[in-house]
């Protein structure tokens, strides 16, 4: 694998929070891992082993307490101030004053001077279209669905075209069938834009439909647990009428199952 | 259509009645004229009385829309401090508090003897009643982001401006205009307490002197008048902020 094909590297990458007394405790550590541009990374792990920090630590929202960090081969901060990567948070975060269209142009009026101006005209109707929204342009947060509100935060962080998607649990608080649709969707949109994503969740079942790899966090203390290669389960998987793999697949299911037992093993040996 | 007529028509039924029971009960029971004059007797003054009572109104009014663009003014600029400058809110929030439980009726002599008689003093005790509630309303409005909203910013690059203008400041133009209408009726409070201690004109002097000359009629035409500047004052803070509304602040 050549250098400029990785999306994200981290070498003996140690990430966490100052505590109160100034000491710095690793909430993950020693971690090792690269991500290939395109790749669907999905991170699975208990509360506290630090998947939502590690996104943090990409987004360049916290430094890494130690370790090295490249972003598209760069420091994490210049990977931001370029506008190369967007986060989706678990609560939508919508500015509740301002309508859909007016949240997904929010990119557009923030970030002048200090970051890469996003270039020529973006096609904010068309970006709302492309999840599925035309028909509440108009409408404000408070007037759509939990899923609707994602689908606008999803089309914020599209705006930019980012090389990199980091998504935080976004559809942890949505209903089954919600989650469902908006995973066939957000796949469908990885296909077309080779966007490179990392999806941290609580579900083993939505780390295995949507990921290319699986990491396998622990916690007490933070660790990786596994990673594990999905690959080739899919290049054989039963496939519906869009070319997805059929979550009732049987390999799909087996490799969920080793998927809990493998999150089993990381909670019995802390 | 019905339901809203009833909404205007039953306030209006109740005060009527009100008025209608002072009107007749006031008399009946022999209270004399110059304690409880009746309600048409006050209308009566206010019709004979008005270029009088409309000069004394003049300088009440200035006082307390001075006294308000000082008081809110001031309030807005400490607050966006207080918001920046974790120290300096650390040092001097209390001591606004502190300040905040000395009764205003209290102060006033105090800033009369510093100020003189003049309209100095009632614009400062006007400021001073409008100043509190804007201040923690603000500060509190500015502060009320979420860590989420904070991180989108800075995943966006935001810069510490944008983030005010983009964020902070739509976030907190409620409450402040919530503190505004609280203000619009305090202000002339303060003007008129102002001019109780220390003035020989304005809604304030009128009142003390009427009283004092057990001129009734004219002691509640005047507090009538000051009731409904209070009103007006209200009014119009409430349609400069459906105005201001539309404005898209921080949006576009």
């Amino acid at each position: 694998m050549t250098e400029a094909s990785l999306a994200i590297e981290a070498r003996a990458l140690a990430i966490g929070y100052p505590q109160a007394d100034g000491r710095a405790v690793a909430t993950l550590g020693d971690l090792d891992l690269a991500v290939a541009k395109g790749d669907f990374l999905t991170i699975l792990g208990p509360s506290g082993c630090g998947k939502s920090t590690l996104l943090r630590v990409v987004a360049d929202l916290l430094p890494p307490l130690s370790g090295a960090l490249s972003v598209l081969c760069r420091p994490p901060a210049e990977a931001r101030r370029r506008r190369k990567v967007g986060f989706v948070f678990q609560d939508a975060t919508l500015l509740p004053w301002r309508t859909v269209r007016e949240n997904v142009a929010l990119p557009l009026q923030v970030g002048r001077g200090r970051a890469e101006p996003i270039a020529g005209n973006r096609d904010i109707d068309a970006l709302i279209d492309l999840v599925g929204l035309s028909a509440f342009a108009a409408r404000y947060p408070h007037q759509l669905s939990g899923g609707q509100r994602q689908r606008v935060s999803l089309a914020r962080a599209l705006l930019c075209e980012p090389d990199i998607l980091l998504m935080d649990e976004p559809f942890g608080a949505l209903d089954e069938i919600t989650r469902e649709r908006l995973n066939d969707e957000l796949i469908a949109l990885w296909r077309r834009t080779g966007t490179t994503i990392l999806f941290v969740t609580h579900s083993v079942m939505e780390a295995v439909y949507l990921g290319t790899r699986v990491l396998v966090l622990a916690a007490n203390p933070g660790r990786v647990q596994a990673l594990v290669d999905l690959a080739a389960i899919k290049a054989t998987a039963a496939k519906d009428a869009e070319g997805r793999c059929r979550r009732e697949d049987p390999a799909l299911v087996a490799a969920a199952a080793e998927l809990r037992q493998l999150l089993q093993d990381g909670a019995a040996s802390a | 259509m019905m339901r809203r007529i009833e909404t205007i028509a039953w306030p209006i039924a109740g005060a009527l009645s009100l008025l209608l029971a002072w009107q007749f009960l006031v008399p009946a029971f022999g209270v004399p004229a110059y304690i409880v004059p009746t309600p048409v007797s006050v209308l009566r003054t206010l019709a004979h009385e008005w270029r009088f009572l409309l000069t004394n109104a003049l300088p009440t009014w200035i006082e307390a829309l001075l006294g308000f663009v000082l008081g809110n003014g001031v309030a807005v600029l400490l607050a966006t401090a207080f918001v920046y400058n974790r120290r300096f809110q650390a040092a001097y929030f209390p001591v606004v508090l502190f300040f905040n439980t000395i009764p205003v009726l209290a102060l006033a002599p105090i800033i009369i003897l510093i100020f003189g008689l003049g309209m100095a003093p009632k614009v400062i005790i006007a400021a001073l009643i409008s100043f509190f509630p804007t201040l923690v309303n603000t500060a509190r409005g500015l502060t009320m982001v979420t860590a989420n909203e904070l991180d989108l910013m800075r995943v966006l690059s935001a810069s510490g401006w944008e983030t005010f203008w983009r964020l902070r400041v739509p976030r907190s133009v409620p409450l402040l205009f919530a503190s505004l209408r609280i203000a619009a009726t305090t202000c002339v409070i303060g003007a008129i307490v102002g001019e109780w201690i220390g003035s020989n004109q304005g809604l304030g002097a009128v009142i003390i002197q009427s009283t004092f000359n057990y001129q009734a009629e004219r002691l509640f035409a005047a507090v009538t008048l000051a009731s409904l500047s209070g009103l007006l004052f209200f009014a119009i803070v409430c349609l400069v902020e459906s105005r201001f509304r539309r404005l898209n602040l921080g949006r576009s």
